[in-house]
């Protein structure tokens, strides 16, 4: 598949928030103003655009069967798909601790900006969510694995400030008691969800 | 020990998903059939009472810095049992069920009922509370997938529910349903009707 199209394909189509609701608890938590949703955004694009092709390599040559063959071919039967799970998840977690150091060392400015988000990614689904996804779609080199990680990332950005705009209009109107708050989100990001569904006819 | 409080407030009171707004993100794409979702509610219930049990067990020897990644790696070994086991057993569901069982990893009330409960309160204490905040989870589950699945196909369980003379009088399935986006707008009108009963009384 062309990368143009796989990327506009993770964005729109294939979009984490509308079609397949990854990453919903931050994106509901903290989209109440469009400031601080662009920065988390920034900071999952930032984190997936990395960890998607690390994930990529350590699913080709450990956890898909016959991956160990590179080491000897006495390994090439070995199959350890079972600890996907275990293994992604403590890279992901590894990932975003260094990267909160090296942000902090290097650049005090960006940290500022992203600091507080990036705890809170390592236990975002969208991370995790992407990577597996990455594994069930087998792509072929480790370049596909990281326009999808940024195609992704960029598609949760938009959805994030998408609602991040409209709750900060939504303040002046008027909605029903029970509704208010986390009610009419729910119901927003639904409607949203059924506008994105309009890319769905796209064959790319 | 309130066995009872501890098992009931999480359903109604306490609802994980529609008081606290967590755990929203890995499981609404399993609601439009109910089977998928009692497997699933099951599976975060286990789950969840489960790493409430182990990591009240550990928490005295648990250091605080390195909590969450320990928390995690007890979290993942957990799904990867019920993972397993559904591959095993439950072969056509855990396909229909994908990525989203792995997904159980970072569901939010599982990390939010360790941080807010585990690490503060004996074993017997916090299984009941994962059990109860399972069983919360499940109940939103159910009560979403029923509505999708009986109105989006016009059956239960895989089961036809909608007389075959409705469909010949001219009733329709309302596709809409079973398109991803309308779950959250079920979890909305659940939200709504929960937040005007608890404010009303």
């Amino acid at each position: 598949m062309n990368l143009f199209n796989l990327f506009l394909k993770s964005v729109f189509v294939d979009n984490m928030i509308f079609a397949y609701f990854l990453g919903m608890c931050s994106y509901l938590a903290v989209s109440k103003t469009v400031k601080t949703s662009a920065g988390l955004g920034l900071a999952v694009t930032f984190v997936l655009v990395i960890t998607v092709p690390v994930n990529y390599l350590i699913n080709k040559y450990l956890l898909s069967p016959g991956a160990l063959a590179w080491i000897s071919p006495r390994l090439a039967e070995v199959d350890l798909s079972f600890l996907t799970y275990i293994l992604f998840i403590a890279i992901i977690a590894a990932i975003v601790q260094i990267l909160e150091m090296i942000i902090e060392t290097f650049t005090p400015s960006l940290y500022a900006a992203l600091g507080i988000f990036l705890p809170l990614i390592a236990v975002n689904c969208a991370i995790l969510g992407c990577s597996l996804f990455m594994q069930e779609r087998g792509f072929s080199n480790i370049g596909e694995a990281a326009v999808f990680g940024l195609g992704s990332g960029i598609g949760w950005l938009l959805a994030i400030v998408a609602i991040a705009a409209i709750r900060e209009k939504l303040r002046y109107s008027k909605i029903p008691k029970g509704l208010e708050g986390v009610g009419i989100s729910f119901i927003i990001t639904g409607l949203m969800g059924i506008a994105f569904m309009a890319f769905m006819g796209f064959k790319l | 020990m309130n066995v009872k409080k501890l098992l009931i407030e999480p359903l109604r009171k306490a609802n994980p998903v529609t008081v606290l707004v967590l755990g929203i993100c890995s499981c609404l794409a399993v609601t439009a059939k109910l089977k998928p979702a009692l497997v699933m509610g099951a599976s975060v219930t286990l789950v969840t009472a489960f790493s409430n049990l182990i990591i009240s067990l550990l928490r005295k020897g648990i250091p605080n810095r390195i909590r969450i990644i320990v928390q995690l790696v007890v979290v993942s070994t957990l799904v990867i049992l019920v993972d397993q086991f559904l591959k095993a057993f439950a072969y056509e569901v855990s396909k229909q069920l994908s990525v989203y069982v792995g997904l159980i990893i970072t569901n939010c009330i599982i990390m939010g009922r360790l941080e807010a409960f585990a690490l503060s309160h004996g074993p017997g204490e916090s299984f009941l509370d994962g059990l109860g905040n399972g069983l919360g989870y499940s109940l939103i589950l159910i009560i979403v997938a029923f509505f999708r699945e009986l109105l989006g196909s016009g059956t239960l369980l895989g089961y036809q529910v909608i007389p075959q003379s409705w469909y010949e009088a001219g009733y329709q399935n309302n596709g809409l349903m079973i398109l991803p986006p309308m779950a959250l707008i079920v979890i909305g009108i659940i939200i709504w009707i929960n937040n005007s009963k608890t404010e009303s009384k």
